[in-house]
């Protein structure tokens, strides 16, 4: 007999595929479930499959059915969990590491590009009519060669990021609570602090998790503490960044340009965010490419049929 | 009397303050591309004229040049808007600005394949008006390039940049060219001596070839037939490559999925059937558009000038 599985959220038709395959599934990532419909479910329910937008809290953690033996996130972040509860109470929970890196990375290069580049004012303009030349010393944008990038968080994403920034003869410097081997560093500058490493970044990426030592940690004085007329990029988290310290800096002109790929109270935006015209925004889509996200739908298939068929979970959140 | 130097349009101050220290500048205030009329005006007395892509000197406005005139820089790599065999029958010199403008404009063709790639310009308008609803798995969707093939048509100084910077993203580069690179620049890159063997393997085309008659409409409906469906096309060379009639079908009927232009067929003006596509990412050809480039760009038309009426 199949397992029966909850997914609480549509998903791309492939992975729709592969579930209707093996596993008894009542909506089967065809649709959004609202929580109630999703709890309801889950009462017969050997695993749960969500992603971001379903709270996991302590109290639902703790109302879930004996039956549920898995819960896993079809995301790499898990904020929306309260990992400490399933762990008190025996859940394995699993996130989809690794498979997000290159498309998140790629993401992060063209918000750099777009931003340093203009992207968004230029679009604008092409798309209604165009129709005025451009003095040869208008409007003009910053070449990305040869400057210097920092990153915030040197880990799978942070390198890849770095890797990408070669290709662009930039130099890299970064921050991490370590430094990485000779080999992984690849040339680029540990800083261990962080406030120490932002005069020398014309270019700043954030790819560090959110947590307690990371939150808003993009305040009025690390973004005073950018060099003039830098291009701030975050396909990260939302929560790492002081939103009033950055609209203030994009106002003042400290910071040329920023890219966006996440926002602190995502989807909803700041109107004076919007409103700037050197900001180059998108809609959390790091992982938005058909296969990235048919690769996070098989891998949180992979963590629960591992789990399910008694073996540990690939991608644990707890151990 | 020093040398006289007519400029057609504005330029960087940093440049504009190198010739005056030179030259007696001849320049108005007016900052659009000029007609023939405007360029004799400005040039009459001139020694040299420093002129823009958007200006166009044929054989009868080169015939009408005053006799004075030693030099014709144009502030750009192109050269397609100048009569080149009529300015050489007047003895008149021309000079271009090469390899300045490289760098900035393999940026930028990166930039429009990976915006075409990730449906970046539909994300930022969707952003920007207000209208999205949250993260889900199947939202905004676009490909990945990480392992893909990049084709690249024309290898020179410009397509040679992208290809460092697209091997950083981890991409395969091919090229269709009309000769073999040096396996020693070619850094890998596989040459393709035929369309036939090159388009299908194009996941990502990329036009890096300069203009002129030779590639007018290059990209038209038999050669994007060839293309693997699904490709991404991405042109910051020249408008004339693209037959946008045949692109702007593909667009809807997703055989192309996407494209990145900064350049048009008859430019400023945009074929209206691309301002109807989400599909496509627009940009007003600011290839060489950044401080340091355009800055660059008018040191070496300084250059050029100085050596010729030397």
């Amino acid at each position: 007999m199949r397992h029966r599985l909850v997914v609480t959220r549509a998903m791309p038709p492939n992975v729709v595929a592969r579930i209707r395959a093996e596993f008894d599934s009542p909506a089967s990532g065809l649709r959004d479930l609202s929580a109630e419909e999703a709890f309801d479910l889950a009462a017969n329910a050997d695993a749960l499959m969500i992603s971001s937008n379903l709270k996991m809290t302590a109290e639902r953690i703790a109302g879930l059915p004996a039956g549920v033996k898995v819960l896993a996130t079809c995301s790499v972040g898990y904020e929306h969990i309260d990992v400490e509860a399933a762990r008190a109470r025996g859940l394995p929970v699993t996130n989809t590491p690794d498979v997000l890196t290159e498309c998140t990375a790629d993401l992060a290069m063209l918000l750099l590009l777009a931003t340093c580049r203009r992207a968004s004012e230029y679009e604008a303009i092409t798309r209604a009519g165009w129709g005025r030349p451009f003095g040869q010393g208008e409007m003009l944008g910053l070449r990305v060669s040869g400057r210097t990038l920092g990153i915030l968080g040197m880990g799978r994403i942070g390198q890849a990021v770095a890797r990408r920034a070669g290709g662009f003869g930039m130099k890299v410097v970064y921050c991490n609570r370590t430094r990485l081997p000779a080999e992984l560093e690849q040339g680029a500058t540990w800083f261990p602090d962080f406030h120490e490493m932002l005069p020398h970044c014309q270019i700043l990426s954030l790819h560090a998790a959110s947590g307690p030592q990371t939150a808003r940690i993009m305040d009025a004085a690390a973004f005073a503490r950018l060099p003039e007329g830098a291009v701030f990029v975050n396909a990260s988290r939302g929560g790492l960044v002081d939103e009033e310290a950055l609209i203030e800096a994009l106002e003042s002109g400290q910071l040329f340009a920023a890219g966006l790929d996440v926002f602190a109270a995502e989807p909803s935006i700041d109107p004076r965010l919007i409103a700037l015209p050197n900001v180059f925004m998108t809609p959390h889509m790091g992982s938005a490419t058909v296969e990235t996200r048919d690769e996070m739908g098989f891998r949180a298939l992979d963590n629960i049929a591992a789990v399910l068929a008694g073996r540990p979970a690939i991608d644990p959140l707890w151990v | 009397m020093g040398l006289r130097l007519a400029i057609t349009r504005r330029l960087p101050a940093a440049v504009e303050a190198r010739a005056r220290a030179t030259y007696d500048v001849v320049q108005d205030a007016a900052d659009a591309p000029r007609t023939a009329a405007d360029i004799f005006r400005l040039a009459a007395e001139a020694d040299a004229l420093l002129c823009c892509p958007a200006e166009r000197l044929d054989a009868a406005t080169v015939a009408a040049l005053p006799a004075r005139l030693r030099v014709v820089a144009t502030f750009s790599v192109g050269t397609d808007h100048l009569d080149l065999a009529a300015l050489s029958a007047r003895g008149i010199a021309v000079v271009n600005t090469p390899d300045v403008l490289s760098v900035a404009t393999a940026e930028l063709s990166l930039l429009l394949i990976l915006m075409a790639a990730r449906r970046a310009g539909e994300g930022e308008r969707l952003v920007r008006a207000g209208r999205w609803g949250g993260w889900h798995p199947t939202h905004m969707m676009g490909v990945g390039v990480a392992g893909r093939r990049l084709g690249i048509f024309g290898m020179g100084r410009i397509g040679r940049e992208l290809a460092t910077m697209a091997r950083g993203l981890g991409m395969a580069v091919h090229y269709r060219n009309r000769t073999r690179l040096d396996p020693a620049i070619e850094a890998g890159a596989t040459y393709h001596g035929a369309d036939a063997s090159f388009l299908p393997l194009c996941d990502v085309l990329s036009l890096n070839a300069p203009g002129g008659a030779a590639t007018r409409h290059w990209l038209e409906a038999e050669r994007i037939a060839r293309l693997p469906r699904g490709a991404i096309v991405a042109n910051a060379a020249r408008g004339s490559l693209i037959d946008d009639a045949a692109l702007i079908a593909a667009l809807r009927s997703g055989h192309v999925a996407a494209a990145g232009l900064d350049v048009y067929d008859g430019e400023p003006r945009v074929d209206p059937g691309y301002l109807a596509l989400e599909n496509v990412v627009l940009l007003p050809h600011l290839g060489s558009a950044t401080t340091a480039t355009r800055e660059a760009m008018g040191f070496a038309a300084l250059d050029g000038i100085d050596a010729a009426l030397r």
